[in-house]
């Protein structure tokens, strides 16, 4: 599955996590491709960070399977070139200096010395590279997670929810990082409980919900199939129209004066309408919803109406 | 961290994790966080200077009555490993509880996915460590405390007798396994708390408690507990209610194995 790219493929299979009696990952099976950033979306608590888990053998799932490039993590004989991870929660100690924290993963894979320098540089903790890890902030963890990340020079990255903490130039620096290592040709799996942020940095999308999957498919065909039918409607006969308009699955909503928004009609059906009524129209636009919109459609779902079976819009 | 667009240096090498690199990066996070230093100095302080004590007061009541009540020359010589090894026991804990109550196991799991190389990794790194300290602190506070008395040839030992020597090098090998024991503790209970609570017991609380039962039994048992059968491999005199030297540091370090078993058997499986 190389195809020519520096990056790995990730692949989880029917995917399956309990931790007691809750079901945390249920039957997901996606795959992540290299060249790409792939977001990784679901609201708090359905799954993301276990499934990042289970794909670095770090627990055990109860079924199924997750490999990276054809293997299991744990089968790779110099992991940190083939995965490089930040996890949502620290992984450091916090009375080891972020310059020994590095200097301890680059010793395992013999990397040198020079290699913890490079990295301390590239996320800008040169000034507190000595000092105890503990004394950092949020945003000088997340930098340091990110260093070691990125450490061996990874064809894989996977990193969870990576903009938490980080002050608007962190967050810029951390969407050009991801892009720039897709366009490399890595692989780039990035989750987040923020469509915002995956709209700028991601061209694909897999969406979780309550461990199941909701979405496997591009940012773009996303908010298209999220958006549903709404047209924005400007006219100076609004009553009227919206008699014409009337249906058992059309409804409408206020917009600014003068336009009403109408659900369940598609733009061709409200000018032809409009017509036949010889009801002038001075605006018709399909509306399209934004990804924060089409995200909490989607997933809310999964909050009020139990967990259906996984569907898939794409 | 600029803004502008970062460049991540290509590595030219690639390595792969090998047993000697996991225990150089052990070595790394061993040395790199305060509780080694203050362990390790208060358990090397307590082992040359707390025989002093001791010493200082053989000399003063040898003076007045020509007893020795307070223990021979060597048992004062060694009493403060007996203190010391608390001070190894919570740091053997500690390197491996601490990355659990930091996250960094997570860290650490992740660079070395196979995980066992980093247990037997810590416990060689560890063993050597404590053998390092321990042998010439033994050594010093043996020798010192000879000087201390050195006015009473019925209290010199000499270091050719016999079992001198054995009990003051196997002195370091005790507090060594005792570290080893407490690593493999931390590693299968994995809280800090927990485990030391669980070394205290098992060290200090359960021989007391063993005095409770009827004779026949103590003499049956309480000579197979860790702490007891492991002190033999220090002691002069044995009798029949205590192991010989050479079976006490067998039990003693068949315990060690097991726990070291148990520990690498629950660390392949458990979530982390």
């Amino acid at each position: 599955m190389e195809r020519g790219y520096r990056g790995g493929v990730i692949e989880a299979r029917d995917l399956t996590k309990n931790y007691g009696k809750k079901r945390a990952v249920d039957g997901l099976s996606f795959t992540v491709h290299p060249g790409v950033v792939t977001g990784f979306l679901g609201p708090n608590g359905s799954g993301k960070s276990t499934t990042m888990r289970l794909i670095l053998g770090l627990d055990a799932p109860n079924r199924g399977d997750a490999t990276v490039n054809g293997r299991h993590y744990r089968d790779h004989p110099a992991p940190l070139h083939e995965v490089g991870a930040l996890l949502e929660a620290r992984s450091v100690h916090t009375g080891r200096s972020a310059y020994n924290h590095l200097l301890a993963l680059a010793q395992t894979h013999g990397l040198p010395k020079r290699r913890v320098d490079e990295m301390i540089d590239l996320v800008g903790l040169h000034d507190v590279a000595r000092k105890r890890s503990g004394t950092f902030s949020l945003g000088m963890g997340q930098r340091l997670g990110i260093a070691a990340a990125l450490i061996g020079d990874p064809k894989t990255v996977l990193l969870d929810e990576p903009v938490n903490g980080l002050d608007p130039e962190g967050i810029h620096w951390i969407r050009n990082l991801l892009k720039g290592l897709a366009a490399e040709g890595k692989t780039v799996f990035v989750s987040s409980h923020l469509m915002s942020e995956m709209a700028l940095t991601a061209d694909h999308l897999i969406v979780i919900g309550r461990g199941k999957l909701i979405a496997d498919t591009s940012v773009e065909d996303f908010v298209a199939s999220a958006s549903g039918q709404v047209v924005l409607v400007r006219s100076p006969d609004l009553t009227r129209l919206r008699e014409r308009l009337a249906g058992p699955n059309v409804s409408f909503a206020d917009s600014e004066r003068g336009a009403i928004e109408v659900h369940g009609l598609t733009a061709e059906q409200v000018g032809d309408a409009a017509a036949a009524a010889g009801i002038a129209l001075h605006e018709l636009t399909p509306q399209q919803a934004s990804l924060e919109e089409a995200f909490m459609d989607l997933t809310r779902d999964e909050v009020e109406f139990g967990a259906p079976p996984a569907k898939e819009p794409a | 961290m600029s803004a502008a667009t970062p460049s991540i240096p290509e590595l030219e090498t690639a390595g792969r994790v090998t047993f000697p690199r996991v225990l150089l990066s052990e070595w790394t996070k061993f040395r790199s966080v305060r509780s080694t230093k203050w362990s390790l100095g208060v358990a090397t302080f307590l082992t040359v200077a707390f025989p002093l004590i001791p010493a200082f007061v053989m000399k003063h009541h040898w003076d007045q009555n020509h007893s020795t009540e307070g223990g021979s020359p060597l048992d004062i010589a060694l009493i403060g490993i007996l203190i010391a090894q608390l001070a190894i026991a919570v740091l053997g804990v500690l390197v491996i509880t601490a990355e659990y109550s930091t996250g960094s196991i997570r860290s650490t799991f992740t660079a070395v996915p196979k995980r066992r190389p980093v247990l037997w990794a810590k416990l060689i790194d560890y063993a050597l460590v404590t053998i390092a300290l321990m042998v010439p602190a033994v050594l010093v506070s043996f020798f010192e405390t000879q000087a201390i008395l050195s006015g009473i040839p019925q209290l010199q030992v000499s270091f050719t007798a016999p079992g001198i020597a054995r009990c003051l090098l196997m002195a370091p090998v005790y507090v060594m396994l005792v570290g080893i024991f407490a690593l493999a503790l931390g590693a299968i209970i994995r809280s800090t708390a927990g485990s030391i609570s669980a070394f205290a017991g098992i060290f200090f609380v359960l021989p007391p408690l063993m005095h409770a039962l009827p004779q026949s039994w103590q003499d049956a048992t309480l000579k197979y507990l860790p702490s007891e059968a492991g002190r033999q491999i220090t002691s002069l005199h044995h009798g029949s209610d205590t192991l010989s030297p050479l079976a006490g540091g067998l039990v003693f370090a068949g315990y060690c194995a097991a726990a070291i078993a148990v520990a690498a058997f629950l660390l392949q499986r458990r979530d982390v």
